[in-house]
């Protein structure tokens, strides 16, 4: 397989793993203000992602990472091109990093209620952006003829820039919802339940929409035939709209499963769509960033590769376990809760005596 | 708006943002290890103060860590935001050990720390040790990586340059770059710094209060065991440093001792008012001391250094006209001598310290203790002018003799742009500085000590 396309289809699986990991944690996070009645209820409700949301945030890291290595020009020319826009995003990407240890360590409840809103407003904004964002590689921006960026901050919203947005935002708390509704217990659990089904409606529709809106725009402006894209769209669509009934039917495990295949596949339309190109450029279609006008050279792939197929099942093992060490639901009583470093009572881990 | 406006802009950000990121990143390099030794020996041992130990100084740790992680983003983005024609050329080669830091180390640090916070009473206890080894390693890990990516921006190796972008010839070459591998050595030694510097100005504050002081007696010894020889090694990894520089930058060595001309043997000048300008080479006051600067440069002696306009010249031949070649001497003079005194006076305030410990008297010494919570700020110092002098001594390169900074920034980006951003990331990071310093001074704090009832019984049952 051509290396260049590897890569491509590398980064695309970085995004999606990225989408699929915080997506569900940028749901947590925007439904904190909502769902949590009580600071036992906003503890557990952070607790859910704590142990998680870091090693999630770091496949964005990657990506980006991956980018820079893989495409120099396609990072050049994205980053400088959507400069406020990732201006922003780093400002919600600071505050919500923070937010998660120093909640647990203020002690005015006004201060945690400061750093549960930055969580809240960083992960729906950060949401809102990346889904304007990715839009925009395919929707096209202007590009000069160096593959430099030519165009303002507001030729970034589009109608369908802006939908994706919103399909982002809607889909990852639906995504969250599902979450909590695996991971809480009592209450909360069903005030989970409930928002699930509420935000089920509004993310199939919206989802959907955006996907075959993506379809469109691919056929339209990005020169592709309508297959492969709908491909990508049908199995969003199909597994979102499952998860909705799921969620309706109470199979949590299930219907989170498939909102995160949906997550995944709408990533794998877009990136799809995107292909043969990975930055459209318009009006000026010829301006246009391509997958091999912007790769790096053969070598620094080929190493890249090794890495790559070396790490990432090691990755994803070591990932996995940790989401199997915390697969219980947090109820809010458990011992060695959280950033708790000098704990109550309750807390006990075992020492090394009590093993012996 | 002129080029250079937007090129300045750029600078400053990217030096504010990684001067602060950087006041972070090395006391988690050095304060993880400590944490985690604290805990082996509870581990090992069972002695209930090392877990309660554990547990104090852990939260710096994790508060310091997060703010890092958060800079860090900033770091990586900033590279194709403001400096993409730097992005495109450089991409290939300084692409890949950030992409490999990335998935290898940085994915590494962060699940298992998660682990670690979280796994207290998930985990059976060697398990828990290790995930903060394992997380310990990667940052570790992650320091060596972007030390090859900066490397390269120091001395190029391994690369060709191929339809005006640099291609990498050689993984091996870049990996074992034996400036990269000098600054891991002397970045590690200065994360150890941070750590055991934090640590015992820390145990020194309590021991001020009369607070828990056997139990801090404890971590002040471990923080000894490391400060006394790291300091000390610090210095001559450091000189040994300089003097490698010397033979790739020479440029920059000549303006951190503002050596205006060639010489042989070269004394090296302990401060100086004037000298630092073209039409004012002579400093009206120096303090110097013969030879040093020969020896220091070139390990002899009476070994030559070559001068600022000697070597003007020199790159005027390989690089042509009509560029100043010479990085701002001032600036470069005094990083370097403000590192290297800080340097020193760490190790002073370290050896005081052993002697001190050695004599039993560690405790009591009422006049130590301030002194070593006034060393605090010290590593920081030290770690900022290191970075000034290695970045702006390599000025006006952005990667030395390949590519100016001038003209390596981002084209479609405008001052305009460039300003509000460094006006969010200023507001942000003093907001965040601030936040910072409120929960470490609180959870450093004496009045708040680390209380019998609120520690866990590890020792409750055989």
């Amino acid at each position: 397989m051509n290396l260049q396309i590897f890569w491509f289809c590398l980064i695309a699986f970085l995004w999606a793993g990225y989408l699929v990991l915080e997506g569900f944690d940028f749901g947590v996070g925007m439904l904190l203000p909502f769902l949590a009645r009580d600071e036992r209820e906003r503890s557990v409700m952070f607790g859910t992602i704590g142990p998680v949301w870091d090693g999630n945030e770091v496949w964005l890291v990657v990506a980006g990472g991956a980018t820079f290595a893989a495409f120099p020009a396609w990072y050049g020319s994205m980053f400088s091109g959507f400069y406020l826009a990732l201006l922003l995003i780093l400002f919600f990407l600071i505050v919500r990093v923070v937010s998660f240890e120093w909640r647990e360590k203020s002690e005015s409840p006004r201060a945690r209620r400061i750093w549960l809103l930055a969580n809240a407003g960083g992960s729906t904004g950060i949401a809102l952006i990346w889904g304007i964002g990715l839009s925009n590689l395919l929707h096209g921006v202007p590009l000069g003829s160096d593959g430099s960026y030519t165009g303002d901050f507001w030729d970034l919203f589009a109608g369908y820039t802006i939908l994706g947005g919103i399909a982002f935002v809607l889909l990852f708390a639906f995504h969250g919802a599902a979450f909590l509704t695996l991971r809480t217990t009592g209450d909360l659990c069903r005030r989970a339940q409930a928002a699930a089904r509420r935000l089920a409606i509004p993310a199939v529709a919206v989802v959907a929409g955006y996907a075959i809106w993506t379809v469109a725009v691919a056929v339209d402006r990005n020169d592709k035939d309508v297959f492969p894209p709908v491909l990508g769209a049908v199995i969003t669509i199909a597994a979102i709209a499952a998860a909705a009934i799921l969620v309706y039917a109470g199979r949590s495990g299930l219907a989170f499963a498939l909102s995160a295949l949906g997550t995944l596949s709408l990533v794998a339309t877009l990136f799809t769509s995107l292909y043969p190109r990975v930055m459209v450029s318009s009006p000026d279609f010829g301006n246009s960033l391509t997958v091999s006008g912007a790769a790096s050279a053969h070598y620094t792939l080929a190493v890249m590769t090794v890495v790559a197929l070396i790490v990432t099942p090691v990755v994803l093992l070591y990932q996995g376990w940790t989401y199997y060490v915390f697969r219980a639901r947090v109820t809010g009583e458990e011992t060695g809760s959280p950033a708790e470093l000098l704990p109550t009572g309750t807390d006990q881990p075992r020492g090394p005596q009590a093993t012996t | 708006m002129t080029a250079s406006t937007v090129v300045d802009l750029a600078r400053i950000q990217f030096a504010t943002t990684s001067i602060y990121h950087f006041l972070f990143v090395p006391l988690t390099l050095g304060l993880g290890p400590l944490v985690a030794i604290m805990q082996t020996l509870w581990y090992r041992s069972g002695d209930e103060a090392w877990l309660r130990l554990t547990r104090f100084f852990g939260p710096l740790f994790l508060i310091n860590f997060a703010i890092g992680v958060a800079t860090g983003l900033v770091q990586e983005f900033e590279f194709g935001m403001n400096w993409s024609v730097y992005s495109t050329f450089v991409g290939n080669v300084f692409g890949a050990p950030l992409a490999i830091e990335g998935l290898a180390a940085f994915m590494l640090e962060s699940t298992f720390l998660g682990l670690w916070i979280f796994g207290w009473n998930r985990l059976s206890p060697r398990i828990h040790l290790a995930t903060l080894w394992i997380a310990v390693a990667g940052t570790w890990m992650s320091g060596y990586f972007i030390l090859v990516a900066n490397s390269w921006m120091q001395h190029p190796v391994g690369y060709k340059v191929v339809n005006g972008e640099a291609q990498l010839t050689s993984v091996w070459a870049l990996l074992s770059n034996d400036f990269a591998l000098r600054a891991y050595v002397h970045t590690m030694l200065a994360g150890l710094i941070f750590g055991s510097i934090v640590m015992l100005g820390v145990c020194c504050w309590h021991f001020l209060r009369g607070n828990e002081t056997e139990m801090f007696l404890m971590a002040a010894k471990l923080a000894l065991i490391v400060a006394v020889p790291v300091t000390l090694l610090q210095l001559v990894v450091g000189n040994r440093f300089g003097a490698a520089v010397t033979s790739q930058q020479s440029m920059k060595i000549a303006a951190s001792e503002a050596q205006w001309n060639t010489c042989q043997p070269c004394g090296f000048s302990m401060f100086q008012i004037g000298g630092f300008t073209k039409d004012d080479p002579t400093p009206s006051l120096s303090i110097t001391i013969p030879r040093l600067l020969s020896y220091m440069a070139t390990g002899s002696f009476s070994g030559e250094v070559q001068g600022l306009n000697q070597l003007q010249v020199q790159e005027e031949r390989d690089y042509g006209r009509g560029t100043n070649y010479m990085p701002n001497i001032r600036v470069t003079y005094w990083s370097m001598r403000v590192m290297a005194y800080a340097g020193m006076l760490m190790f002073l305030v370290a050896a005081l310290g052993g002697w001190l410990y050695w004599r039993r008297k560690l405790a009591a010494a009422r006049w130590f203790h301030w002194a070593a919570i006034a060393s605090i700020p010290l590593p920081y110092i030290a770690a900022t002018a290191g970075w000034l002098l290695t970045e702006m001594g390599r000025q006006p390169w952005i990667v030395q003799g390949l590519l100016l900074t001038s003209k390596a920034n981002s084209p479609s980006v405008s001052t305009t742009w460039l300003g509000i951003s460094l006006a969010v990331f200023i507001s942000l990071y003093i907001v965040l500085g601030t936040v910072d310093f409120v929960l470490m001074r609180r959870y450093a704090n004496p009045r708040q000590p680390v209380r019998r009832e609120e520690l866990p019984a590890p020792v409750q049952t055989y």
